[in-house]
């Protein structure tokens, strides 16, 4: 059924239909949303047979999820930024343990500064903690992939993270399709688990393991990560001949067929991107983009393979590993290793900052002329950085960063005339 | 030979004399049905006051439940010592998360449970003071804030055991920990600090709350046993010696847990819906010297007149405040 609805609430209802059997709720912002509509069901009884729990922090979150997923129910929570992180023990034992829990995170920023608008540093954080992690282009896509998260979470019995951007996904009102309940029973059986916690056979779960099988067990989670890489195209198959749409699987491809420079990203930005391919390539530019819609395990094959005949490599990131440039392009140059292609780091919408057609249009040009620095920031703003570096050149006492930049902007000025 | 006085009780206390007790109401530990949910081979060590509790504990809650029973642990001595694979001490199924989130694992398993229909099925949490009182603090207080159908039991041994003895919010005043050493002006823990974790899930408002101590194990039992009649959140903690920590003899675990209780530093008391419902009296007060001698950690206080003075003064405090001694006496 065709609905203009907000992305959270298109993400909501999607897991609704999945029969979530627990779901745990803490606010942050910008998942917020999805929750709370997930809670108004519960509460209205068109979702039944679900404990709806609101819990005291996301550490709680997801650990309850952790609890009733080892006793056989489907196990649903959302968070992003500081909340990921707070949680972030558990994240890495949820999938230790194998509990096929799914969890949407609304991408943000992490702090400090602390900052509430969308980019990629949250999930990238949690990269290697053993979760599949799916992006989603669009709220169609945020909802088909929440569908296909518990069905690949349950099939390998490890936990799912769905990575949605905040604000530009979670809080835009988009038209989206919302599959019929039968669809969604076709496609998702109900959830048996592999171990679980029973009176009528009882067992112990999540002992200690020494260093005589760690690197096994390790190994093992490695191996259902690569397991992952078969299965998930596979799902993304059957979930089109049941939905009748083209959502999920490893990677998709715009435009990339003779293209001679690629754009590598992921997440929505591919939208915008794939605008300003359009308009280059009206100019006769060849140019495409690939967006990778699984990120762990990471795809490296599948985008070799699209990489191989192309002459460059622009990896488009919202995250930074700081000390060191472009987390994506780290993953991307492996992946291409030997195939001597020049892979150009971009690290844009931090924090929020919008990525503009203007920019990315001015960007790609430098791209295909070859004129790019290994990482560039886009749409950095060089002399107040140069200025902010000289104060505390002459000043030990300089102050905060955040504050002497926003007073450069002049944000705090019209702040205070407004 | 060395010998230890054993004093006898006479029937109708809680101590010894099960054998005297009409049947029915003989300690779990006394049947031959009991379940063994903390079977033996676990590697805990001599004269472990937390894994006799622990014992006592769950065997009680499984006789409560008809064996109906799922345990969520958190990280700590009872964890280490009982499960590492492929061995696990426990008949029970049984979870191990992290240190700090056994309450709301516990939660999640209740909630599955209602969402399946098993409410027959009862959840039980289980950590040591500094999983409790420290680092799962703030799941503790949620689960209690909620209401949530969880019986936690804390073993409280009063230190971080399992790291190496260290300091934590339930160590008491004066006591000698790694991190707490007998060294200057104020040799050993800091007084007036910590957490009384009983009083404070009473202010919750929780249907039961208890403490109790491996010194009178059918007391134990009891209060597990009444803890397992009522739906909601409740919260036991028992006063288990460490050995090991407070450098005491193995076979004197149970004295020293006596003399805790007999000398008024370890309360032993019950509360429903954040009222005191019944407090244990003392039999014969005695000094807090006589529970200090049996323990290391302590020694230093034994020198000192101001720190035993303040010791004694706790435990004063303790019989004022929860009627420990009957005004007219015994």
């Amino acid at each position: 059924m065709l609905k203009q609805i907000e992305g959270s609430q298109g993400i909501a209802q999607a897991v609704a239909l999945c029969r979530p059997e627990v779901i745990c709720a803490y606010p942050i912002t910008p998942q917020t949303h999805i929750v709370e509509d997930l809670g108004a069901m519960v509460k209205r009884g068109s979702l039944t047979d679900c404990e709806f729990i609101n819990v005291e922090s996301e550490f709680a979150a997801l650990s309850v999820a952790i609890g009733s997923s080892a006793t056989g129910a489907r196990s649903y929570t959302a968070t992003a930024s500081q909340g990921l992180l707070y949680m972030a023990e558990a994240v890495y034992n949820a999938s230790g343990l194998g509990l096929p829990i799914v969890m949407t995170v609304g991408n943000r920023a992490i702090g400090a500064p602390i900052n509430i608008w969308n980019d990629q540093s949250d999930s990238m954080s949690m990269r290697d903690a053993g979760w599949i992690q799916l992006f989603a282009e669009t709220n169609q896509e945020a909802l088909d992939l929440h569908i296909q998260a518990f069905r690949i979470a349950e099939t390998l019995s490890i936990p799912v993270m769905v990575c949605v951007d905040g604000f530009i996904l979670t809080h835009a009102y988009e038209r989206m399709d919302i599959p019929q309940q039968e669809q969604v029973d076709r496609f998702l059986p109900p959830f048996v688990p592999r171990q679980v916690l029973d009176p009528a056979d009882p067992i112990s779960m999540g002992a200690m393991v020494g260093p005589e099988a760690f690197t096994e067990v390790r190994y093992l989670a490695h191996h259902k990560q690569m397991q992952a890489l078969e299965l998930i195209p596979e799902i993304a198959e059957e979930f089109k001949s049941i939905f009748g749409r083209d959502s999920g699987g490893l990677i998709s491809n715009y435009r990339t067929d003779d293209a001679e420079t690629i754009i590598v990203t992921l997440g929505s930005v591919i939208g915008t991107i794939s605008e300003v391919i359009d308009s280059l390539r009206d100019q006769g530019q060849k140019i495409g983009a690939i967006s990778l819609r699984c990120y762990r395990p990471f795809p490296k094959e599948v985008l070799r393979e699209a990489l191989q005949d192309c002459q460059r490599v622009v990896v488009f990131e919202k995250c930074l590993a700081v000390g060191m440039g472009g987390i994506v392009a780290a993953n991307v140059r492996m992946s291409i290793r030997g195939l001597n292609l020049p892979v150009y780091t971009v690290i844009g919408g931090l924090g929020g900052r919008p990525i503009t057609r203007k920019s990315l249009a001015e960007l790609f040009a430098k791209a295909m002329r070859d004129d790019l620095d290994e990482t560039t920031f886009l749409d950095i703003k060089c002399d107040i950085v140069e200025r902010e570096l000289a104060r505390e050149q002459a000043h030990t006492r300089s102050g905060a960063a955040a504050e002497n930049i926003l007073r450069e902007v002049g944000v705090v000025d019209a702040a205070k005339t407004a | 030979m060395p010998h230890q006085q054993v004093k006898f009780y006479q029937t109708g206390t809680l101590t010894v004399g099960n054998r005297l007790l009409d049947k029915a109401q003989r300690t779990v530990q006394a049947t031959m049905d009991r379940s063994n949910s903390l079977d033996s081979g676990h590697r805990a060590c001599q004269g472990c006051g937390e894994a006799l509790g622990a014992r006592y504990a769950i065997d009680a809650a499984m006789r409560a439940t008809d064996n109906q029973l799922i345990a969520a642990n958190a990280t700590g001595c009872l964890e280490v010592f009982t499960t590492p694979y492929p061995e696990s001490a426990w008949r029970i199924p049984w979870m191990h998360s992290l240190f700090g989130n056994a309450p709301s694992v516990a939660t999640g398993i209740a909630a599955a449970l209602r969402v399946k229909g098993r409410q027959d099925v009862r959840v039980i949490a289980q950590g040591g003071d500094g999983g409790t009182t420290d680092i799962g603090f703030g799941a503790l207080s949620g689960m209690f804030e909620r209401n949530d159908d969880v019986l936690y039991i804390c073993y409280d041994n009063q230190a971080y055991m399992n790291t190496g003895v260290q300091r934590s919010s339930a160590t008491p005043g004066s006591a000698r920990t790694a991190t707490t050493m007998p060294l200057g002006a104020e040799p050993g823990a800091e007084f007036d600090k910590g957490k009384n974790v009983p009083l404070i899930a009473m202010a919750h408002g929780i249907p039961y709350v208890a403490t109790a101590s491996v010194d009178r194990l059918h007391d134990l039992e009891a209060k597990v046993e009444k803890a397992m009649s009522i739906r909601g959140a409740r919260y036991i903690q028992v006063f288990v010696p460490c050995p090991l920590g407070w450098g005491s003899k193995p076979a004197d675990t149970v004295k020293v847990a006596r003399l805790a209780v007999e000398s008024g530093l370890y309360p032993l008391f019950e509360a429903e819906y954040g009222e005191l419902t019944s407090a244990t009296k003392i039999r014969r007060k005695l000094p807090v010297a006589d529970y200090l001698k049996l323990q290391r950690r302590f020694a230093h206080t034994l020198k000192s007149e101001t720190q035993l003075a303040r010791l004694q003064a706790v435990a004063d405090n303790n019989i004022r405040r929860f009627g420990l001694i009957d005004e007219q006496g015994d």
